[in-house]
């Protein structure tokens, strides 16, 4: 009897924590989802929707007229739920941080400051133990992206879900990154003098100045005598393959940052964008997307309106910018939905804030063809929520798909959960 | 009786001459008579007191006689001051003249917990009251010099370095040997907040710095009082020593003045506070206190604002206080502050004057200004009966001067240091402004135009034709050159001319010359007319109107404080957190800060009414863990216990936190110290009364308590190499950090009533046990009369902590950040802790990575009392988000969420029955929301504490506009400065802490 018990309850906790989440498999049923809200993230909702997921794709979407549905599929009724794309993020360290105050599990930002060859995609870890907290939110869909230095790397879009980093990449080497020199000059005292900090940055604007010329006088080369893997990582910019993410944030490095890709003939993306909201009629004027950082933020100046930071986004889709809206750190990606909904909050129509965390980003990150939004033809990437997404009050991932496949929205946290609960005698 | 006096004078006067006497001499004694006598001058002997045409007799080092009709003593050497003033020179009450620069003490390798002084002083190294000026003074010439040239006579040079800093000592500003200079040792003892040269860890924040000072204070009385029986040290024995003496005190910052006097009040001693010049910006609070203040004039540059972009990188704050500083004095003065002036921290020091004289011109009455730098400075220094004003017997210390010094043309010729005469200027430089007719024979006649100053006069020739030539004119003495190129047809090229000057009537200049082309010339220029200032002065400035000081003095700050109504808010749906639950279309009225009543359809007279229809009204967020709003360092954390330490010390009115914070719903935080070791300091609740003072934030009457911590922090996991040295570096560690430091607070409270219980006699005879200011706090604690909030986060040393405390009698309060609380939650429930949580933060270092965001679920439904903490300036702007993720998170029903921020910390921190919930007689703290208060979509839009609306989102409004209205005209201003040439500053962004749990730095050099 004791052996049994003893046995039971090994197989009990191997459930309860070490809920491994497995991969999903290839989608071979179709799901026809029928009833719900349908929020299709291009800005328009179709109430009592169905929605046919097929192969991977959403093959039909629109309004449900409760006609019968083929047996052999998989029947959702989700009246009274909303589906919506699969979130997006645009920028994150997502799988190349486990802890982030432990050395040995980072591995984001490399040695040297220029270094546009080195990819996410070689240190993507789909064994996270994070990743599923985030999925279990509804990000379904992220760009990995290492930091640090002045050209951190190149990064990729990855689903939330697979037994590895080719099986998990979704779009590879999306997007060179480039950290703009800072230009304000700051007086805190950790900060070097003022002059230290203006020559700092004028020579790390002559050093990127002096690698782009170079980087791209090489790759107009047929056949270079001398390999050089960090200006053949370039090449997909020159050749407007591949972006070009800039992050700065204050309004003079906009304007830098902006100018200076131009000069190169490539169209930059600028990350972080904190004083985007001061520069719209140049950011529209040149074409230039955002992804805006971060809106659970404080102002910068102690001036600045108190909500500046939940008001950006408002001011920018004001503005007709195409821009996103990211959070940063790795954890905290589960929190995505609501740096939407906060937009929300501060001005933006709710369709409008869900753009700014699937086909907006889907669009900034040029993948807008296959996913980002509920449209015919589009990857069925999708959850069902039981409430609104966007408002922690009532955000509840239900069900979701990543091409068609239903994933797994368990996870550590969760296994934790029924764990103690059960020690308590708890109902959950 | 009068000659006794005088020869009396002279035996003095002959004592001081003769200082030097112990020095042997080589050659020829020179010992002058040293006998003047200054005869038709103006003598403002002080302030209020003038003599016409007066006679000063200096015989030696001493005023012998001053006032009219005063015949000069045989052999003395006459001087004719007509035209000039005589003021006593001044006295800088705050100077470092003579003494060595002190340098930042650099950080060293290693961790360093004790003093590495040799000798038998202080165990830390910023305590240094043996210190004595005088061993250190050596004169310097060149300083001297250019205090003199400011009107200077005698200074009090001080160390400035440390918090126990030492006595100073008074000094002439003569040119003579030290042993002259020195007029008295042993002036004042002096203190401050910075360690200055100390490289040792402790302390490393403001409020360290505090508790160091008090404690070393008490550890004075108690070798005092054992007078010798315990251990000899230098350091307590001097500041015993010299315990009489005044004090002075510097600060950086007019809020560290209320700092400091709150230590003055404890021990019953009067600083006096050399201050930082924004005196103005608490003017209520200084003029409670009955001190002198010594202010320096370091007015801040303009800065240069016509780059907009970088432009908007300067704070409001700054910007008002380049405009108000040169209000300082006259705001003090309008208040009956008493004040010295001190020409200290001047980057330059001919701002002395331009400063000084611009504060007369906006408003200091110019005998106020005398007195602070005259009779204040020696009244506060006790030479009062030496200097500071001009009689007979005093020292001779005075300035000569053109005329009435705090005018903008005046001119210091002279500056007398105890009856040794230094010239500043030639006095008897004739003023040469006006106009002449100008002729140089043969080639051409002109006017020769002479203005400007007569210090920088201006010299142009104005030809036949009425146009004017620049003349480059070299004048020294009563010689003069002058170099111009008049474009004459007769003579193309420079004309130079040289000559003299001749004093006689009409003045005259002439001499000879040499044209271009080689032909040499006489030349004269033959006085006309008078010069006449006005022509000279086109571009004067439009009267200065400053802005208005805000309280507190930072962006969101008023002239003027909302205050307390009667407000009836009408048909809103109100969460009580009582039984009665959510209330659906209901009225609360609030009076004199407090809720009067809650129901339907409420009316009251005189109460103004907001409509509440489609809104929520919930009681005020309450922040368990919050880091706004503290001054200089969250952590004191040198040493594994500093239990001493309080962040009450060391609030901070003006961050701009509380407002941001009110406009997230929030009225109350606690301002935890941080978690570097494992008795961190004392706590401070707070309600978020934005523009009161640091005093007035407090939560009155709330119970104390102290912050603990555990894991990786305490254990400096994460903190580099260099910390690997102090103990604990592991969890049995700290686990014995706890057990040795409450048997030894036992063993003091033991020690310490045994002492207390003996008879008088027997006490005198007994060593009496040292004040603890440590173990006080931690016997505090045993007596629950403290309480812990312990930041925590795995299960191992949650129940190591339950265990000490139970094995020591008292009780862990609440458990903070406490990710694994649901792990041990029936171990805390049969302990009776609280838990204050985050809602889902994890996996930032190792020891959260078992966090689940399920946690405050799992903990609740465990009955234990659970909250929801920021720890974060940003997140605490929207904890009712937080608690909405309880929902989300484990399924807590939307109401009992709600008091995961509200009633529940409310009850932790044992406030419940003032605040946390809407019922009749708590305190009006509450918040009026456009949405459902769980809801991503919910704004506050008036934030009420004590029914005061300290944020109304209408309001906020109108102070962005007054804000950007504010800067524009403040810019404006700025813009004229470069444009007339005055100096301005690049502008550079100011960057403050926003605290967390885990900030280490050191804050306490300064």
């Amino acid at each position: 009897m004791k052996k049994i018990y003893t046995l039971l309850f090994s197989a009990l906790t191997c459930y309860y924590v070490n809920a491994q989440q497995v991969p999903a498999a290839k989608q071979n049923q179709t799901v026809i989802i029928t009833g719900a809200t349908a929020h299709t993230g291009k800005g328009d909702v179709v109430e009592n929707a169905i929605i046919i997921l097929e192969n991977g794709k959403i093959s039909r979407i629109g309004t449900y007229d409760g006609s019968s549905l083929p047996s052999d599929a998989e029947l959702i009724d989700a009246k009274g739920k909303h589906v919506y794309p699969g979130l997006i993020a645009p920028s994150t360290r997502l799988g190349l941080e486990e802890i982030e105050a432990v050395r040995a599990t980072l591995d984001y930002r490399e040695a040297g400051s220029m270094n546009p060859n080195v990819r996410s995609i070689i240190s993507y870890n789909t064994d996270s133990r994070i990743t599923p907290t985030v999925r279990s939110n509804g990000v379904l869909l992220a760009l990995i992206v290492p930091e640090g230095g002045i050209l951190p790397g190149t990064s990729s879009v990855f689903m939330t879900d697979g037994w590895n980093w080719e099986d998990a990449a979704y779009k590879t080497d999306v997007a060179v990154h480039l950290n703009w020199p800072r230009m304000r000059i700051s007086s805190a005292s950790w900060m070097p003098s003022a002059d230290e900090q203006r020559n700092r940055s004028e020579q790390s604007l002559r050093e990127i100045r002096t690698f782009f010329d170079e980087a791209k006088a090489y790759n107009d080369l047929l056949r270079p005598d001398t390999r050089n893997l960090r200006f053949e990582a370039m090449k997909g910019v020159f050749k407007g393959t591949q972006k070009l993410v800039i992050r700065a944030n204050y309004i003079k490095e906009i304007i830098a940052a902006v100018q200076f890709a131009k000069s190169y003939g490539i169209t930059p993306v600028i990350e972080g964008a904190g004083d985007s909201y001061l520069v719209t009629d140049f950011l529209k004027e040149q074409g230039v997307p955002v992804i805006l950082s971060q809106p659970h933020a404080l102002p910068n100046r102690d001036e600045e309106d108190v909500a500046l930071p939940y008001k950006r986004a408002k001011i920018l889709q004001e503005a007709g910018i195409l821009f996103c809206i990211s959070i940063d750190g790795s954890w905290q990606q589960r929190n995505l939905p609501f740096m939407a909904g906060t937009a929300a909050a501060y001005g933006l129509s709710k369709e409008e804030a869900l753009a700014t965390i699937s086909l907006n980003a889907a669009k900034i990150l040029g993948m807008d063809a296959s996913t980002g939004s509920l449209e015919q033809g589009k990857d069925a990437t999708l959850l069902i929520s039981s409430g609104d997404l966007l408002d922690m009050r009532s955000s509840i991932v239900e069900t979701a798909f990543i091409n068609g496949a239903k994933v797994d929205l368990d996870n550590k946290q969760k296994a934790l959960y029924r764990k103690y609960s059960e020690k308590y005698g708890q109902k959950e | 009786m009068r000659k006794l006096f005088l020869s009396l004078l002279l035996l003095l006067a002959y004592h001081l001459v003769s200082a030097q006497e112990t020095f042997p001499v080589n050659g020829v004694k020179n010992i002058k008579p040293g006998l003047y006598a200054l005869v038709n001058a103006r003598i403002v002997s002080e302030a209020g007191n003038t003599y016409e045409n007066a006679t000063l007799i200096v015989r030696g080092q001493t005023i012998e006689n001053i006032g009219n009709n005063i015949t000069p003593p045989q052999g003395a050497v006459v001087i004719d001051l007509k035209g000039k003033t005589i003021y006593p020179s001044f006295i800088d009450a705050f100077s470092s003249y003579g003494l060595p620069a002190t340098k930042r003490g650099e950080s060293p390798d290693a961790p360093k917990f004790v003093s590495a002084k040799k000798g038998a002083y202080a165990w830390n190294e910023a305590i240094r009251p043996e210190t004595n000026a005088r061993d250190l003074f050596q004169a310097d010439r060149s300083k001297a010099e250019e205090l003199r040239k400011l009107g200077f006579g005698v200074v009090l040079s001080v160390n400035k370095d440390g918090i126990a800093r030492g006595n100073s000592v008074l000094v002439s500003l003569t040119d003579k040997r030290e042993n002259e200079a020195i007029l008295k040792e042993n002036v004042t003892t002096n203190y401050s907040f910075g360690k200055g040269t100390s490289t040792q860890d402790y302390p490393s924040s403001l409020m360290g710095s505090i508790a160091l000072l008090r404690q070393t204070l008490y550890d004075a009385q108690w070798y005092k009082a054992n007078n010798g029986r315990t251990e000899f040290n230098i350091s307590l024995s001097a500041m015993n020593e010299y315990a009489a003496l005044p004090k002075i005190f510097e600060v950086n910052d007019v809020n560290d003045i209320l700092r400091a006097q709150k230590i003055a009040d404890e021990f019953g001693l009067q600083f006096f506070y050399k201050s930082a010049g924004n005196e103005y910006q608490r003017l209520n609070e200084l003029k409670k206190i009955n001190t002198t203040y010594i202010i320096p004039l370091n007015y801040p540059k303009a800065y240069d604002v016509e780059d907009y972009f970088d432009a908007q990188n300067v704070s409001l704050a700054d910007m008002k206080h380049w405009e108000l500083a040169p209000y300082n004095l006259v705001y003090l003065e309008k208040e009956k502050i008493r004040f010295a002036i001190t020409a200290s921290d001047l980057k330059n020091p001919s701002d002395f004057w331009k400063n000084l004289r611009q504060t007369v011109k906006n408003g200091l009455s110019e005998s106020q200004a005398l007195n602070a730098l005259t009779v204040i400075p020696a009244q506060l220094l006790k030479i009062s009966d030496q200097t500071g004003t001009l009689r007979i017997g005093m020292q001779a210390n005075f300035i000569v001067t053109s005329g009435d010094i705090f005018k903008e043309e005046a001119r210091i010729y002279e500056n007398w240091c105890l009856g040794e005469r230094y010239a500043i200027q030639e006095l008897y430089t004739a003023d040469l402004r006006g106009d002449y007719d100008f002729s140089i024979p043969g080639i051409a006649t002109m006017q020769l135009k002479i203005s400007g100053t007569t210090e920088n006069p201006e010299y142009q020739a104005v030809l036949s034709d009425s146009s004017k030539v620049r003349i480059n004119a070299t004048r020294n003495g009563n010689l003069l050159s002058l170099v111009f190129d008049p474009s004459l047809e007769n003579a193309k090229g420079k004309i130079r001319l040289s000559g003299y000057i001749d004093e006689s009537t009409p003045l005259t200049m002439k001499g000879e010359g040499i044209v271009a082309d080689g032909r040499t010339v006489k030349w004269s220029a033959v006085y006309r007319t008078a010069y006449t200032p006005a022509e000279d002065r086109k571009e004067t400035k439009a009267e200065d109107v400053p802005g208005d000081i805000i309280y507190p003095f930072a962006a969101y700050g008023s002239k003027e404080l909302p205050k307390a109504e009667m407000l009836l808010i009408r048909n809103a749906t109100v969460w009580t957190n009582e039984k009665e639950g959510k209330l659906e279309n209901t009225d609360v009225l609030i009076d004199r800060g407090r809720i009067v009543s809650v129901g339907k359809n409420l009316t009251a007279g005189g109460a103004r009414g907001i409509d509440g229809t489609n809104k929520h009204l919930t009681p005020g967020i309450i922040d368990e863990h919050s880091h706004i709003a503290i001054t200089r360092g969250v952590n004191e954390g040198t040493q594994a216990v500093t239990s001493e330490v309080r962040i009450g010390d060391v609030l901070d009115a003006n961050d701009v936190g509380i407002y941001r914070q009110l406009a997230g719903g929030v009225t109350t935080s606690q301002l935890l110290h941080g978690s570097a070791n494992p008795v961190g300091g004392q706590a401070a609740l707070i309600k978020l009364r934005w523009g009161r003072t640091a005093e007035e934030l407090k939560f009155e009457g709330a119970e104390p308590f102290i912050k603990f911590a555990l894991g990786e922090n305490v254990k400096q996991s994460n903190w580099g190499e260099r910390s690997t040295i102090r103990f604990p570096q592991t969890r049995m560690g700290v686990e014995q950090v706890y057990y040795d430091a409450f048997i030894r607070a036992k063993e003091y409270e033991k020690s310490m009533s045994a002492y207390e219980s003996l008879s008088s006699s027997k006490r005198a005879a007994a060593t009496a046990p040292r004040k603890d200011l440590e173990l006080d706090a931690l016997a505090e604690i045993l007596n629950g009369k403290r309480f812990i909030t312990c930041h925590s986060y795995v299960q191992s040393e949650i129940n190591m902590l339950m265990k000490v405390a139970d094995s020591m009698g008292f009780k862990i309060n609440t458990f903070t950040h406490i990710l694994e609380g649901y792990k041990v939650a029936d171990k805390m429930k049969a302990h009776g802790a609280g838990g204050s949580t985050f809602s889902d933060w994890w996996a930032y270092k190792y020891e959260v990575i078992d966090a689940i965001p399920y946690n405050g679920a799992l903990m609740s439904r465990e009955g234990i009392i659970t909250a929801f903490n920021s720890d974060d300036a940003e997140m605490a702007r929207r904890l009712n988000q937080e608690a909405a993720k309880a929902v989300k998170y484990g399924n807590i029903s939307e109401e009992e969420a709600l008091k995961f921020v509200t009633l529940n910390p409310a009850k932790l921190l044992h406030i419940d029955q003032r605040v946390g919930s809407i019922r009749a007689g708590k305190d009006a703290d509450l918040v009026l929301w456009n949405d459902h208060p769980l809801s991503v979509y919910a704004r506050p839009e008036k934030t009420f504490v004590d029914g005061i609306a300290y944020f109304d989102s209408e309001r906020d409004a109108e102070l962005q506009l007054a804000i950007t209205k504010e800067r524009e005209r403040l810019a404006q201003k700025m813009l004229t400065e470069k444009r007339i040439g005055n100096p301005v500053q690049k502008p550079e962004k100011k960057e403050k802490m926003h605290y967390h749990c885990d900030d280490v730095m050191d804050e306490a050099k300064n």
